[in-house]
């Protein structure tokens, strides 16, 4: 354990040192020095991963608090903090990937006075903003408790449930609006993934993903912090993240059958591949894993269909942002160690601040937990999910 | 009125006057490198194509609904009542978007500056404003570039093609493409040999976001109220059930929250 978390150190410190050095060329020298993007293909993984795949791996946090806040499913509740904090970590990420990203990021703010609402990316930059803003008081009790301040704990406190119908809105409107960001190029995004639906597929893949990143964190939770989720919790959340994968996979198939895509699945081909790896990936191994029981109970079994859900809609985010628009680009773009030094740092930071909120903070005290509910209506608990018997 | 320009590629003689008053209008270097430069970029708005002694121009388009327009967040991008898409770069983040939209490729970037624009041809929306042609019209010695008003460059268009149709291919382009454009292009050879897709659809672009995007204030009100219902209805009957259990409890309501794991 001891050479491990040294290697991992080593590891961190190599790609955080890199990092420094990328940052500097990308701020004294420009886009062009420090990036592969060009006129042809203007958008590259700092979109296509940083910006899409970052919000969709944040996405637990608006649906686990729904489902335990809303849908009053209480079984649920030992795991709200662990993803309200990745969430929290994922969307600050977010805003500093962006900071690479934006041509003049000093200008990051204008979206606040100078208005455009035809646009989807002034919706998007809206939602992220003020969801930011809920997310940290959703995340602030954990804080708050553990500086002993009570009476800012029961301001929020008595504001959760409209800041978690806040949350789950402003969710659902960008993560849906981040595919509707390619509504407008029908011509230039290839027929694979150019879909009216684009902001369908959007908003189910990331609750699918939310869970799979869910049940991810409480396994590497338990591996590296000694802190893990009880089993029955993650095969509730396994049993979910088959319906909602297979509810997608069916949207996903009428949607090809209906555009008459289909038949361009088996031409060989760059963007079929990167196709079929993405289905492969994010639909046909997870379901057929999820529906075999002895693998659906187990913890392990788990774990490899949350990393695979995971990778899967990866694949997919990367495909929307890059692989489908590279034939009409003409080019082919691959990120230049710049982009990719940033990105690693970026998801290395969101490894360690993950690792140093469970060590300092209580994020995973599941036994007296008084978080953002009252003590007295937590007693309660379980009483809705005896209704139906 | 909506002003436009009407290109018509037979009466071209590529002297590339065009290219040079365009440089100077716009404050741009126009050396002999970049005259030999044979595509649009950041430091050349419009470019003259030769292709086997056939011409073709290329500048933007200034679409009458612009997608570039319609997808800034900052609204940099604008389409004037008089038909430039114009460009305020103070207001510029830098997020590209507008280069990711346009179907015609046209803005670019200055991928090298600290502080870099969005570049390309805003049809010289000042000397449009002020009632003259544009540079390149203006310039023009054959009167293949001709400034005008949109609906007028449109009949004639139309006139020539009729007069002459085995000189023309059938096509004003821009006339539907994307909902039109403020740049009416004529050619004898097929668009698509210089980049032009002819595949593009007759329907503005942002009406395709704001299918979607219109919907939003509707559904704010609408997901919380639903939101808010869903929450009273479930804590409710946990109110309920307490209720009833403290008369109960004992005999109706045993807690067994592991009720469904094995």
């Amino acid at each position: 354990m001891k050479i491990k978390l040294t290697f991992w150190k080593l590891v961190f410190f190599f790609i955080m040192a890199s990092a420094v050095y990328a940052t500097y060329v990308r701020f004294a020298k420009g886009l062009g020095p420090s990036t592969n993007l060009s006129d042809q293909f203007p958008w590259g993984i700092w979109i296509g991963f940083d910006v899409l795949c970052g919000v969709m791996l944040a996405a637990g946090g608006f649906t686990l608090t729904a489902a335990v806040h809303i849908l009053n499913i209480k079984r649920l509740h030992p795991i709200v903090r662990p993803t309200v904090l990745t969430a929290f970590l994922g969307y600050l990420l977010v805003c500093v990937a962006l900071m690479f990203d934006l041509g003049k990021p000093y200008n990051i703010w204008h979206p606040l006075i100078m208005r455009n609402p035809h646009s989807v990316m002034f919706e998007v930059a809206y939602c992220v903003m003020l969801y930011t803003a809920v997310l940290a008081l959703e995340f602030s009790p954990i804080v708050l408790e553990r500086f002993n301040l009570h009476k800012p704990l029961k301001v929020v406190r008595a504001a959760l449930i409209p800041l978690v119908i806040c949350g789950v809105i402003l969710s659902t409107l960008h993560q849906s609006s981040l595919g509707t960001l390619y509504l407008i190029m029908p011509e230039k995004l290839h027929p694979f993934w150019y879909t009216p639906l684009l902001p369908v597929f959007f908003f189910l893949s990331a609750i699918a993903v939310g869970l799979a990143m869910t049940i991810f964190e409480s396994s590497m939770s338990s591996k590296h912090f000694g802190q893990q989720l009880e089993l029955p919790i993650i095969q509730e959340l396994g049993r979910v993240l088959l319906v909602v994968l297979a509810v997608y996979g069916i949207l996903r198939f009428e949607d090809l059958l209906h555009r008459g895509v289909l038949k361009l699945l088996f031409q060989p081909g760059y963007e079929t591949y990167l196709f079929w790896l993405e289905l492969v990936l994010a639909l046909i191994l997870p379901l057929i894993l999820l529906t075999q029981k002895r693998i659906r109970t187990t913890a392990g079994g788990l774990y490899v269909i949350a990393v695979l859900v995971v990778l899967g809609f990866i694949t997919n985010r990367l495909n929307v942002s890059i692989t489908g628009l590279e034939s009409s680009a003409g080019m082919r773009y691959i990120p230049k160690w710049t982009e990719l030094a940033i990105t690693a740092a970026i998801i290395a930071g969101g490894f360690a601040l993950f690792g140093l909120a469970t060590k300092y903070l209580p994020i995973f005290s599941t036994a007296e937990q008084p978080t953002l509910e009252e003590p007295e209506t937590a007693v309660s608990a379980g009483s809705l999910s005896y209704d139906g018997d | 009125m909506s002003k436009a320009l009407l290109y018509d590629a037979t009466l071209c003689i590529d002297c590339k006057q065009c290219e040079a008053a365009c440089a100077e209008k716009n404050k741009l270097r126009y050396d002999d490198a970049v005259v030999a430069e044979d595509r649009q970029s950041e430091h050349k708005f419009t470019v003259v194509l030769n292709k086997n002694d056939k011409y073709m121009r290329r500048l933007c388009m200034n679409c009458a609904e612009p997608a570039c327009a319609s997808v800034c967040p900052v609204a940099a991008l604008r389409k004037t009542p008089a038909g430039p898409v114009i460009y305020e770069a103070s207001r510029c983040m830098g997020c590209r978007y507008c280069m990711v939209a346009c179907p015609f490729g046209v803005p670019k970037y200055e991928w090298n500056k600290l502080a870099p624009r969005v570049q390309k041809c805003t049809m010289c929306s000042d000397r449009v404003e002020a009632g003259e042609p544009t540079a390149c019209a203006a310039i023009c010695p054959t009167g293949a570039t001709k400034f005008g008003e949109r609906d007028e460059l449109i009949l004639e268009a139309q006139q020539r093609l009729r007069n002459d149709p085995g000189k023309y291919v059938n096509h004003i382009y821009g006339l539907n493409e994307v909902g039109g454009t403020s740049v009416l292009l004529l050619s004898s050879v097929p668009f698509e040999e210089f980049g032009y897709r002819t595949d593009l659809t007759r329907d503005p672009l942002p009406l395709f976001t704001y299918r979607v995007l219109s919907r939003i204030p509707d559904f704010i009100p609408l997901g919380g109220v639903v939101l808010g219902g869903v929450w009273w209805i479930t804590h409710r009957r946990e109110e309920v059930a307490a209720a009833e259990g403290e008369t109960a409890n004992k005999v109706f309501y045993p807690r067994n929250p592991d009720r469904r794991t094995k």
